[in-house]
């Protein structure tokens, strides 16, 4: 179906795939160069290496840097799909009163700027005599998360019916006994996709976290952050590759295996 | 206890641990933040507990944060026009097109999952003396030596229109999406060309997706801080960095609350606009 003289929608495709090019050009560099055997990193490209990998791979501060952000998002990603799915369970599942308000509340960290919410936490946790530190690093993360988890939980929960837990129910089985062997298998790929969310969000966070870090401790945005500001090596390009691989490729990774045990269910 | 009780009282443990979290981890030192930017700072670097509105009438009436607050929604503002432009064409095609549009959707967010800083970063590689385009001009011959073209407000837009393009795109898809394809049909057969059908029909009714994306793109643009200190110059600092300025360099807390309260009154009022005219429901559509 042609919504546009045939002219009309070819410009509309072209001016499209212009638009493709511009977000994906800056990131196809990225790689490329991470490959470049030259010394500066930078064109002309000399020649293909790994060796840029090789310097990562020795680098004590980036692998020191993954380590914490992998422990970081995976402690947020826990904590906050834990709390997002009891909160979402509760927003689709009853009649609560004030529903409207509570949503907004539910969301509230993310309508308020990251800055503010990052200064807020801070002064507040500094006050009660918490110090920068890695358990500051974690609640502001689990509270940046919270929203994202709970808009992305509630959108599946919805798809799940009742019946099925009602079923359990009127054949006997307890309300413990329905919950693990009916409510919790149902709701996996929420909670999964969930955690995944939550995990990637922490993972990519640079904006909280700089106010939240107490020296010496740096996730991968802050230390790729810090190596822009003595000048753009090779081996930013490199650890960009790398990033690339992993927020892409996590997520589809979780997509597939979130499909598949879709599919198991419904087979 | 009764079913109706545990029925009631259900959804409240469930969501206790939620809003718990929020209270404490927003609400209060949001709250308390507010306290804090009426307290001064003392010589020696520490807090002095009084009622005092110094830091608000600095934060106001100073020329150099209203400058900065002037280019911060001035940047926030072209950067949200862009992303409008390039966004909507796109977003309209994705919705429109005959092909598989959960792929080309999903082609479109995927820069939306590689780290931001990554993203920022990548423009010098582009822009940058040594980048792709002084490459490709230089042996052209189009200039003689490289020109810097990074680190000014029109390369910390780019930025921002880079990352910011697919919280346009996905609010105009759906909204585009939703619209029933008959009904441009139904203009065409009364006589209106392909376009007018577009501009009389598509277009108004896809407004709310292109205010959510906008509102979206301002508000995030306006609260950043990491993009001009990646891509800006030294003169091309936003509101956010004067915030980080004062709490993490100069440990001017009392200064530093105030103006994160000044930046979120700000853009609350923004929101309150949009609110008022489009209501909140749609931009939760949007995000999830």
């Amino acid at each position: 179906m042609r919504h546009f003289l045939p002219s009309g929608w070819s410009l509309i495709r072209a001016y499209a795939i212009l638009v493709y090019v511009f977000m994906f050009l800056p990131v196809v560099v990225v790689v490329l160069l991470s490959f470049n055997a030259s010394q500066f990193g930078s064109f002309p490209m000399t020649g293909l290496s790994l060796r840029w990998f090789e310097a990562l791979w020795q680098n004590e501060a980036v692998l020191r840097a993954f380590r914490t952000s992998f422990l970081l998002g995976t402690l947020t990603a826990i904590i906050s799909t834990t709390l997002g799915v009891l909160a979402s369970l509760a927003m689709v599942r009853y009649q609560v009163p004030g529903r409207n308000l509570i949503a907004v509340v539910l969301i509230a960290p993310i309508l308020i700027p990251e800055v503010v919410l990052a200064v807020a936490l801070l002064l507040f946790l500094q006050v009660l005599g918490i110090p920068k530190s890695f358990f500051l690093l974690l609640m502001g993360h689990v509270i940046f998360t919270l929203p994202f988890v709970i808009l992305v939980v509630q959108a599946r929960l919805v798809g799940i019916r009742r019946e099925y837990e009602e079923a359990a129910l009127s054949l006997g089985a307890s309300p413990r006994q329905t919950f693990f062997a009916v409510t919790l298998p149902l709701l996996a790929p929420a909670i999964f996709a969930g955690m995944l969310f939550a995990f990637t969000i922490s993972f990519d966070d640079i904006t909280g976290t700089l106010f939240w870090k107490p020296g010496g401790v740096e996730t991968v945005p802050t230390q790729i952050f810090a190596m822009l500001r003595h000048s753009i090596s090779p081996e930013i390009n490199a650890l960009g590759t790398v990033m690339i691989v992993l927020t892409v490729g996590v997520p589809l990774l979780g997509a597939a295996i979130a499909r598949r045990m879709a599919m198991k269910r419904g087979g | 206890m009764s079913v109706e009780a545990r029925e009631r009282r259900q959804p409240w443990i469930l969501l206790s641990p939620a809003l718990t979290a929020i209270t404490l981890l927003l609400f209060i030192p949001l709250l308390f933040i507010v306290v804090y930017s009426f307290w001064l700072r003392t010589a020696v670097g520490g807090v002095e507990v009084t009622f005092s509105t110094q830091n608000w009438q600095q934060a106001l009436t100073d020329p150099f944060y209203r400058y900065i607050l002037f280019a911060t929604l001035r940047i926030a503002f072209v950067t949200t026009i862009f992303c409008a432009v390039l966004g909507y064409p796109a977003a309209y095609f994705i919705a429109r097109a005959r092909g598989n549009r959960t792929i080309l959707l999903l082609l479109l967010m995927l820069p939306f999952w590689i780290s931001y800083i990554i993203r920022t970063m990548s423009w010098i590689n582009i822009l940058g003396v040594s980048g792709a385009l002084n490459t490709v001009m230089l042996s052209l011959g189009i200039v003689d030596e490289p020109v810097q073209m990074l680190y000014n407000e029109a390369t910390v837009i780019l930025g921002l229109v880079h990352f910011l393009l697919p919280f346009m795109v996905l609010n105009v898809y759906v909204s585009v999406e939703g619209i029933d394809r008959s009904l441009e049909d139904a203009a065409c057969s009364l006589g209106a060309t392909r376009f007018q059908a577009f501009r009389e029909v598509t277009l108004p009714l896809s407004l709310p997706g292109l205010a959510a994306g906008g509102l979206l793109c301002f508000v995030l643009a306006a609260g950043t801080y990491i993009t001009p200190l990646i891509l800006g110059g030294p003169r091309d600092a936003m509101f956010a960095n004067l915030v980080f300025e004062a709490i993490i360099t100069q440990l001017n807390w009392p200064m530093g609350s105030a103006l994160s309260l000044l930046l979120l009154l700000v853009l609350g009022a923004v929101v309150a606009v949009y609110n008022h005219f489009m209501g909140m429901s749609q931009l939760s559509r949007g995000l999830a």
